[in-house]
This record gives C-alpha cells, sequence and structure tokens, in this order.
C-alpha cells in the first residue's frame, strides 16, 4: 500500500530517543524531559496520520505492512503490520505517551539514587517495545518484543518505586518469565507443528492462522499460549503480581503496566490464541468463561476492602480484565468489538484514576485512603478529577468504558446467558468501590490531612484533559473505533467452527449510546 | 578401519594441512616449555605472553585458512576426524581461550600483579612466597600449561577412535589440574580446589577408560567407526556396549559438570584463579560437549534408543539441581558455577534430541555460553576487597551507581544465561529447545521453561543487588580493568549482543558444519 515503514520509525525512534536521552549528561535532565516529549508527540503525530489513512475494509488482514528475513533458517522475519484492533491499541498506546511523561515529569526529581535521564529514557523504550508488540505479525518477533518489555518495567518499578518497590519487581518480573517460558515453549512446539504441516517452519501468522492442528496437540498448545496470557492479563489466580506493582510503581509506570502492557495479553488472545487454535479455544471457552466471571467478581470484591488507592485502582483492573476476557470468549462479534472498546476505554480510565491518584499522593505522601478525606473543599478541580476517573471506570454513560461494558455484556448473553448476569454484579460492585472511595477521600469536612493542599497545577489539568477528551469522545460517539475494529473481529472469529448466535436483544436498544452501529453489521 | 596389529606395521599417514592448527598449538607449548628454561627472569613473561597469543592466533587463522576449505577427512591414519562439528569447535575453543588469555595477561586490577601465585611450589605465607612476591616474580608456567591444555581440547573434539579420545582428555586435564591450584589469593582454597579436581578428575577419567576397554570388548575396534560398524551389524543389548556406554558416559558427565557429577564444579570455580575458572568454565565445556556429542553421535549413533533415556534423566536432573542449589548460594563465583551446571543442563537439552538440529543447536549455545561465561568472570575479577576479589553477594550490593558500566554489562550477560530475548542465550535456548522439541524430547522442554524462571530469579537477583540496593558503608573498591580485560569483555559482550539480535550468520554456520563423518 505504502513503502514508508512507519511502523518501524514509530517503533524505533523511541528506542533511538531513549539512548540519547539515557547518555545525557548530568545537569541536562530538562532537555531530557523535554526530549521524551517532543518524541512521544512526533509518535502520536505519526499514529494519527497512520490512523487517517488506514482503511477498515481492506481485504488484506494486515496494513502498513513490512517484511524482513530475520532468522531465515527458522523462517523468522521482521514482520510488521496493523490490523484495526492493534491500530486501535497502539493509537491508545501513543496516546498516553505524551501525557505520562507530563504526569510524570517530577517523578524522579527527588531520587537520590537514579537520575531522571534514566526514568525518562526507560518509559521512552517502553513505549518502543508496545509498538512492537503491538504491530508484530510475525510471532517470534512478537514473543521477543513480549519479553523484553518486562526489562524496562522492571528497572521503572526496581529504581524509581516506593515502598516494597524491590519486591515488587522481582514478584513482577518472575511471574511473567514463567508465563513467558511456557509460552516459548508453546511457541516452539508450534513452530514444530507448522513445519510438519506446511513443509516448512514458520512464524508468520498469515500461515499461522487457520492451520490445522490436531485437537490434542492443539489443546497443550493452547495451554502454553493461554496461561502465559493469563498471567499477564492478569487472570484469578495469578493476578497477585498486579496489586504489589502497581503499589510500588509511580503512577506513570503504573498507567503505562495496567492500562496498556497488560493489554498485550488480551490482545494476544484475539490476534493469536482463537485464529491458531480455534478448535481448543472453544474447548476451554467454559473454563476461560468460568474464571472471567471470577476475576470479574473477586476483584471488585477485593478492591471494595482496600485501603491504598493504588491498590484499589489494580484490583478494579482485574475485575475489568475479566469483563474484557468474558467478551472475548463469547465468541460474538459484538462482544469480540466490545471487548476491544472496553481495552481502549479500561486504558484510558485507568490512566486517569492512577495518575489522577498520583497528584493526590505526591501532595499527601501517602496512598492510603484514611489519610485524605474532604479534599474537595481545599482543592475541588482534583476532587473533580478524581470523581470524573471514577465514574469512568464504573462505566457510567457517556463515557467510554460504558460502551465497552454494555456490548460485552450484549455479547456474552447471547452466548453464556448466566456468565453475563453474574458478571452484572461486577457493575455493581464497580459503583460501589469507587464511589465509597471518592467519598472517604474528597467529600466530608476539611481534615487536618489534607490542610493546605494545593489545587490542580496547569501541568496537571493538562494531563488530564486529553485524557477525558478521548473518554468523552469514545463514549458519546464510538462508531469509528467500531467501524475500524469490526473487520478484523469478524476476521478473528472466521476461524471458529461455533455457530454464530442470533442476538436476541434487539440491537436498536443500544442505540441511544452510540453502540448501535454493531447493529450495521449483522 | 584402523590396521589392526596384527596385519604387521603400516606407516601412518598424516595429513598435516588437517592437523595444522593442533600441531600449531603443541608446538608452541612446546616452545613455551624451551622459554621457560632458557630465557633470563627478566623478558621471560613478555615472551611467554606474546608466544601463547601469537600461537593462537595463528592457529586460528590456519584453521580457517588452510583446514576449514579441506574439511571433511580422517587425518592421522583415521584416528582423529576433521569435519565441520571438528573445525567449528576447535575455531571456537581457540576464540575462547584467546579471551581467556587476555584475562591471564591483566596485570592492573590486582597491586601485586597477574591473577596467578609468584610460585605454585611455595608454602603460602611463607617467607619464601613474601620475597619472591616482593620481587614481583611471574608464574610464567601458565603459559605453556594453558596452550598444552587447549591443543588437548582441539583434539579432544576431533578424536576418532576410544585412546586418541583419552590421550586428548589426559592432555587437556592434567595441565588445569595444575592452573586450578596458581592462584594468587587464598591460595589454601585454590590448592584444595586443585586437589579436589584432580582426585575427582582422575575418578573420571578412569571411568572413562574402563568404558572405553568395554566397547572395545563389544566391538573389536577401538575407532568411532569400527564400533558404529558393529553396532548396525545388528547385535542386541550386549552388556558389554551397555556398561561401556554408561561408563564412557559418567567419564563425560564429570566433564560437563552434569549432576549426579557436578560435585566439583563449585568447589574449583571458586578456588581457582579467576581467569583460569573462565577459560575451564568456557573452553573446557566447550571441549567435553564436542567430545560427548562425537561419541554418542558418531560410534553410538544408531544407539540412540539405548542412550537417550540415560540422557533425559541426567538432563532433567542437571537442570533442576543446578537451578536450586544457585539460588541458594551466596558467593557470585560459586553462584555463577551452579549457573554452569544448569547451563550444562539446558545444553544436555539439546545433546539429546540426537539429531542434526540438536547438533548445530547444541553448537550454537556453547559458543553463546562461552561468550557470556567469560565475560561475566572477567567483571568478577575488577570488584575487590582491598587485595583480593570481592566475591560475595552482598559486597555487590548498589553496585550500579558507583560504576554503571560494570553493572550494565554483568547485567547483560546475566540476562543472556537466564534467556531473555536480543542476548544470545535467548538464541540459543530458543534453538535446543526446538531441537529437542522435533527430537520428541518435548517433557525436557517443559522442564526447561519451567527452571528457565527458577534460573532468572537468582540471576535477576543480582541485578536487583547492584541497582535497586544500597552499597555497603566499606563497599569494595573497583579495579579499573587494564586493555586486555577491556578487550576481552567488551568482545564478549559485543557477541552476546550480536548474537542475540542477527543469529543468522552463525546458525548457518553451525547448520553447515553439522555433519559428522564416520
Amino acid at each position: 500500500m505504502n513503502d514508508f515503514p512507519v511502523l518501524s520509525i514509530l517503533g524505533l525512534l523511541p528506542f533511538a530517543a531513549a539512548v540519547v536521552v539515557g547518555f545525557l549528561p548530568h545537569g541536562r535532565e530538562l532537555l531530557a524531559k523535554q526530549i521524551a516529549l517532543v518524541v512521544s508527540l512526533v509518535m502520536l503525530a505519526l499514529t494519527v496520520a497512520m490512523a487517517i489513512s488506514f482503511e477498515p475494509n481492506a481485504a488484506e488482514p494486515f496494513q502498513f505492512v513490512e517484511k524482513t528475513p530475520w532468522i531465515e533458517q527458522f523462517g523468522i522475519s521482521y514482520a510488521l503490520g496493523v490490523d484495526g484492533i492493534a491500530l486501535v491499541l497502539i493509537a491508545m498506546a501513543v496516546s498516553l505517551g505524551p501525557v505520562v511523561i507530563l504526569a510524570g515529569w517530577n517523578d524522579a526529581d527527588d531520587n537520590e539514587r537514579h537520575r531522571p535521564q534514566t526514568y525518562f529514557a526507560l518509559l521512552l523504550a517502553l513505549l518502543g517495545t508496545i509498538v512492537f508488540v503491538f504491530a508484530a505479525t510475525d510471532l517470534f518477533l512478537f514473543y521477543v518484543a513480549f519479553e523484553v518489555m518486562l526489562i524496562p518495567v522492571y528497572f521503572l518499578i526496581g529504581m524509581f518505586g516506593r515502598g516494597q518497590r524491590t519486591y515488587a519487581a522481582v514478584k513482577f518480573l518472575l511471574y511473567s518469565l514463567f508465563g513467558g517460558l511456557l509460552l516459548l515453549a508453546a511457541l516452539i512446539g508450534l513452530y514444530v507443528v507448522s513445519a510438519r504441516e506446511l513443509g516448512t517452519g514458520t512464524f508468520d501468522w498469515t500461515l499461522l492462522a487457520g492451520m490445522p492442528i490436531d485437537p490434542d496437540t492443539q489443546k497443550i498448545l493452547f495451554a502454553g499460549f493461554f496461561f502465559a496470557f493469563a498471567v499477564k492479563a492478569p487472570m484469578v489466580p495469578v493476578h497477585t503480581w498486579l496489586p504489589d506493582a502497581a503499589a510500588s510503581a509511580t503512577p506513570a509506570t503504573s498507567t503505562l503496566l495496567v492500562g496498556v502492557l497488560d493489554k498485550v495479553a488480551t490482545f494476544a488472545m484475539l490476534r493469536m490464541v482463537i485464529p491458531i487454535f480455534p478448535d481448543a479455544s472453544e474447548w476451554a471457552a467454559p473454563f476461560v468463561v468460568t474464571l472471567a466471571v471470577i476475576s470479574i467478581v473477586y476483584g471488585a470484591l477485593v478492591a471494595i476492602g482496600q485501603t491504598d488507592m493504588y491498590r484499589l485502582i489494580a484490583y478494579t483492573s482485574v475485575s475489568h480484565f475479566g469483563f474484557i476476557i468474558l467478551g472475548i470468549f463469547a465468541f460474538t462479534e459484538i462482544g469480540g468489538s466490545g471487548s476491544v472498546v472496553y481495552m481502549v476505554a479500561h486504558g484510558l480510565s485507568t490512566a486517569a484514576l492512577f495518575l489522577v491518584a498520583g497528584f493526590l499522593v505526591k501532595r499527601r505522601g501517602s496512598s492510603l485512603i484514611p489519610s485524605f478525606g474532604g479534599v474537595q473543599r481545599v482543592a475541588p478541580l482534583l476532587a473533580g478529577f478524581f470523581l470524573v476517573a471514577g465514574l469512568s471506570s464504573l462505566a457510567m454513560p457517556g463515557l467510554a468504558s460504558f460502551v465497552g461494558e454494555l456490548t460485552v455484556l450484549i455479547g456474552s448473553y447471547q452466548r453464556w446467558p448466566v456468565a453475563a448476569v453474574i458478571a452484572v454484579i461486577g457493575i455493581v460492585l464497580s459503583s460501589l468501590y469507587v464511589l465509597i472511595m471518592y467519598q472517604r477521600v474528597a467529600q466530608g469536612p476539611e481534615t487536618e490531612n489534607v490542610k493546605g493542599m494545593r489545587d490542580a497545577v496547569p501541568r496537571e489539568v493538562v494531563v488530564f484533559a486529553p485524557i477525558l477528551a478521548l473518554t468523552l469522545a469514545v463514549g458519546i460517539f464510538p462508531k469509528p473505533v467500531f467501524d475500524v475494529v469490526n473487520p478484523a473481529i469478524e476476521r478473528t472469529y472466521s476461524f471458529l467452527q461455533v455457530a454464530p448466535v442470533e442476538p436476541e436483544v434487539p440491537v436498536g436498544d443500544v442505540t441511544t449510546d452510540g453502540a448501535a452501529t454493531d447493529g450495521e453489521d449483522s | 578401519m584402523m590396521p589392526h596389529l596384527a596385519d604387521g606395521f603400516t606407516s601412518p599417514t598424516f595429513e598435516y594441512q588437517l592437523l595444522a592448527p593442533m600441531l600449531i598449538v603443541f608446538g608452541g607449548a612446546i616452545v613455551g616449555v624451551l622459554v621457560e628454561a632458557f630465557t633470563p627472569r627478566g623478558p621471560r613473561r613478555t615472551v611467554q605472553v606474546a608466544l601463547g597469543l601469537v600461537t593462537l592466533v595463528v592457529a586460528f587463522v590456519v584453521l580457517l585458512a588452510v583446514t576449514r576449505p579441506k574439511l571433511g577427512d580422517l587425518a592421522a591414519s583415521g584416528t582423529v576426524a576433521i569435519d565441520g562439528p571438528a573445525v567449528f569447535f576447535q575455531g571456537t575453543i581457540l576464540v575462547l581461550a584467546l579471551l581467556s588469555f587476555l584475562l591471564f595477561v591483566e596485570r592492573g586490577v590486582d597491586s601485586a600483579g597477574d591473577a596467578f601465585t609468584p610460585s605454585g611450589a611455595t608454602i603460602p605465607g611463607s617467607a619464601s612466597e613474601r620475597e619472591l612476591v616482593a620481587a614481583r616474580v611471574s608464574q610464567t608456567e601458565v603459559w605453556p600449561l594453558a596452550l598444552f591444555s587447549v591443543g588437548g581440547m582441539m583434539l579432544f573434539v576431533a578424536s576418532n577412535d576410544l585412546l586418541t579420545f583419552f590421550v586428548a582428555l589426559e592432555v587437556m586435564s592434567l595441565p588445569l589440574y595444575l592452573l586450578v591450584g596458581l592462584a594468587r589469593r587464598r591460595r589454601l582454597l585454590s590448592q584444595e580446589a586443585a586437589l579436589k579436581y584432580f582426585l575427582l578428575g582422575s575418578f573420571s577419567s578412569a571411568f572413562l577408560l574402563f568404558g572405553s576397554a568395554f566397547l572395545f570388548g563389544y566391538s573389536g575396534s577401538i575407532s568411532f567407526t569400527g564400533i558404529y560398524d558393529s553396532l548396525s551389524s545388528g547385535v542386541g543389548l550386549d552388556p558389554l556396549l551397555l556398561i561401556g556406554t554408561g561408563m564412557v558416559a559418567i567419564g563425560l558427565f564429570f566433564k560437563v559438570g552434569a549432576v549426579p557429577f557436578h560435585s566439583w564444579v563449585p568447589d574449583v570455580y571458586q578456588g581457582a584463579p579467576t581467569p583460569v575458572t573462565a577459560f575451564m568454565a568456557a573452553a573446557t565445556k566447550v571441549a567435553a560437549f564436542g567430545a560427548m556429542l562425537r561419541i554418542f553421535y558418531v560410534a553410538l549413533g544408531d544407539y540412540d534408543w539405548n542412550w537417550r533415556p540415560m540422557f533425559w534423566v541426567v538432563t532433567i536432573l542437571t537442570i533442576v539441581v543446578g537451578s536450586i542449589l544457585a539460588i541458594t548460594q551466596t558467593d557470585i563465583k560459586r553462584m555463577l558455577a551452579y549457573s554452569s551446571v544448569a547451563q550444562a543442563g539446558f545444553i544436555l537439552t539439546g545433546v539429546t534430541a540426537a539429531s542434526d538440529s540438536g547438533l548445530s543447536s547444541t553448537m550454537f549455545y556453547l559458543v553463546a555460553y562461552g561468550f557470556a561465561t567469560i565475560g561475566a568472570f572477567a567483571l568478577v575479577t575488577l570488584v575487590r576487597d582491598g587485595t583480593s576479589e570481592a566475591t560475595h553477594l552482598s559486597r555487590w550490593a548498589g553496585l550500579g551507581r558507583r560504576s554503571p558500566i560494570i553493572a550494565a554489562v554483568l547485567s547483560l550477560f546475566l540476562l543472556s544465561f537466564a534467556g531473555i530475548p536480543l542476548t544470545s542465550g535467548f538464541i540459543g535456548k530458543f534453538l535446543v529447545f526446538e531441537a529437542a522439541v522435533n527430537g520428541g524430547a518435548t517433557p525436557l522442554v517443559i522442564v526447561g521453561a519451567i527452571f528457565s524462571a527458577v534460573a532468572a530469579f537468582f540471576y535477576v537477583r543480582v541485578i536487583v543487588l547492584m541497582y535497586f540496593s544500597d552499597p555497603p558503608d566499606d563497599a569494595p573498591s573497583l579495579a579499573l580493568p587494564g586493555a586486555a580485560t577491556t578487550l576481552a569483555v567488551a568482545v564478549c559482550a559485543a557477541g552476546t549482543v550480536a548474537l542475540g539480535v542477527v543469529p543468522g550468520p552463525v546458525i548457518d554456520l553451525a547448520q553447515e558444519a553439522a555433519a559428522f563423518i564416520r
């Protein structure tokens, strides 16, 4: 389509910038931050350009394709390309780039151990790996990006975190590595199978998707893939690394970690697990859906009991990832598309929550909910941000999460009615955890704790405004997102044998909320 | 076939072009002995250093220029096979030896001189030792000893009959026993290590020799080709063959440090002078695996249904025990020793595949492992407490802040051991796992994957210490590496990254070379 290697540039530019920023001498901290911000804005501009020239209904699965042989002996190539799902997720990640850099502007200034240069270099490197992990159409390249991604996060938590940062960083790394190594074993198994099926082994998605694999082998390989992604997502019962990591990391890191990085797992379920192991996916779906529902309810219940804001937000994410996975394994187009929209919405709402909570924590020096109270009296703007972020998390109509949650529930009700009904409990509980937290932090009389707290400074307003704008945009007018995502979802589910479920709920019902665009495809 | 003794005397043939690299190394070693005898003490060290380095370089150039184009022949009346794997391993050994020699040369990190005691014969702590130290005398025998060992290794990977095999093993091992005992610091520990290594090493050599006798008894031939022929003539489960295979395997498992024959590894790696540890851990392992591959793939190639179960058990044990014991270590040299045990397990995964891809993946892994190992041990020499190396892990805390470069490069090597992508270790792991899955050893791969995560824990622990902890108040001093060490570390680091990012050419080399001749 066009020969300009936009994805490579998008992925490599932050790495190059990271090297430059990392080696800046002492005293050039400001320059480091400026370079990081400018690079992230350039990435955003590139992504916007890419999104504009993207053709949602193109016949070929991937666009902006690049392919160069890498390790030819094993059919490994440096192959990039995006479908609608990847494009939307890259766009979300890249939009959050400047936001987190701005939000983390002063994060590393009073760190006596490590320099801000390192902090921003790591953030940039992380952004680069995120682009590669979503854009890789070669499974080996995906795996490389998937694992390399751990390194910057590990150092971001361990070097710049607080509290039990070392413990959290190591726990994060070991959980991820454990899942990742099983994924490697499964990937090698898949390669060997592909060598038998296709004559020459390959890691090329376009050849692997829909390749016939004997059902028993499929189940074993599925288990390897799914386990790795369940750890990453994270699903109950392999979720415990997330609250620890989120409680110790800086808000900027947590935003990228929970908001973007964990989406790699749900993205990979759509991109790889279902098209490559369709039979096993159908076979395992009841089990996966059960786990997803457990995650939804358990995550929400545990979130209510948290006293640390960061941990609370982490547990809400466990609950929300349950919704996303429920939507994916509903095997209905509306559920699948809904889950992608929910991924975007969750990225935005988590970013808002983590970053605003970070502003509060920065002022107070503590992330415990009881050490606040009556923030609204002293810092009304900040409290307002906090409320909006919370509402976005509990899926207030008009905000992005609502569209996602509703479509996921509609989609999954058609296939798994019982699961969908139980999942609704999660929505009820979400109002509880958000509103209780807001009430304790912001409402009530002004307490000693928050006396003299500054209201939001301009930098913080600039951080919050774009997130809010995007949340509203997707919440009110999600059609462009659905338009881009739907064809990719259709292709994903076309590998399945399962009969499509006729919508039992009249789709017209959701028109008022803008989610009706789904109806146009069915 | 080998000329049989009863056939009367046939004068042996020597294909000098094929044998030249080995002859050069052995020649260099012998000249080294003469230098030792006839050169005055003043310039002696300079001469030995130059001789050692030049010998290795010349041997490598000859290997590439003269031997490689002609490979694929048996030489020296069939006792030596110069085929693809032999040349690949010989080249690897020469490169790794050259890197280790650079560490041998280093005199800058220890205020008193190089890593070796001025005289191994003096009693530790005695007056005569102090005199020699004050006079800044060097134990220059180190150089010819190391050259003999390198020559032995080169012969070991190329030997094509049981006698050459055994002789090569001894030529390779005997100088090592001596080198291990020559540390300048902590000499008692070093001597103890040498004695342990010697006793256990000779014990294992005896096993190997005894096993060879059984194999000869079974097949009536000492040549690998002969053993292979007698196997293919279709004899079943012969106890002689079974016992012989087992005993030869034990001897080799000892040399590669596989569980349950690994107990010498931590003691010897810890006690030996660190440059020697690097040399042993890298080059000896390559040689031992090269020889193991040859005897099991060539002589016993059709017998794999019988030796593979044994390899399965040893591989799993090695990975599991090596990884778990490494976690409990508090000394970085011992930790790296157990890590090398675990790595031997991963390499064995490739050997167990018993296929061409098993061979080529093992070859690649050994190269990757060799670079990272020498690099890691080289860095160990730089962190020092007063005079000797600060090997206790707690002394490494906060190193990332005090010396970002040492910490970053060591992290690179550790991440490579842990198998993180974009490092050579990852590609190596991928290749051996792929070979194993293809060879029907999937359970090994699953064990390998799970314990890779366990192994990652202790590698990561060092990174945690270096970057996330505060340095101790009496933090160890950091020696500035001299040019030699810097060069060695730089080459190792570059190799580790290059093999991780663009592994294609070396995989190509390994795959092209991966064909034994019989």
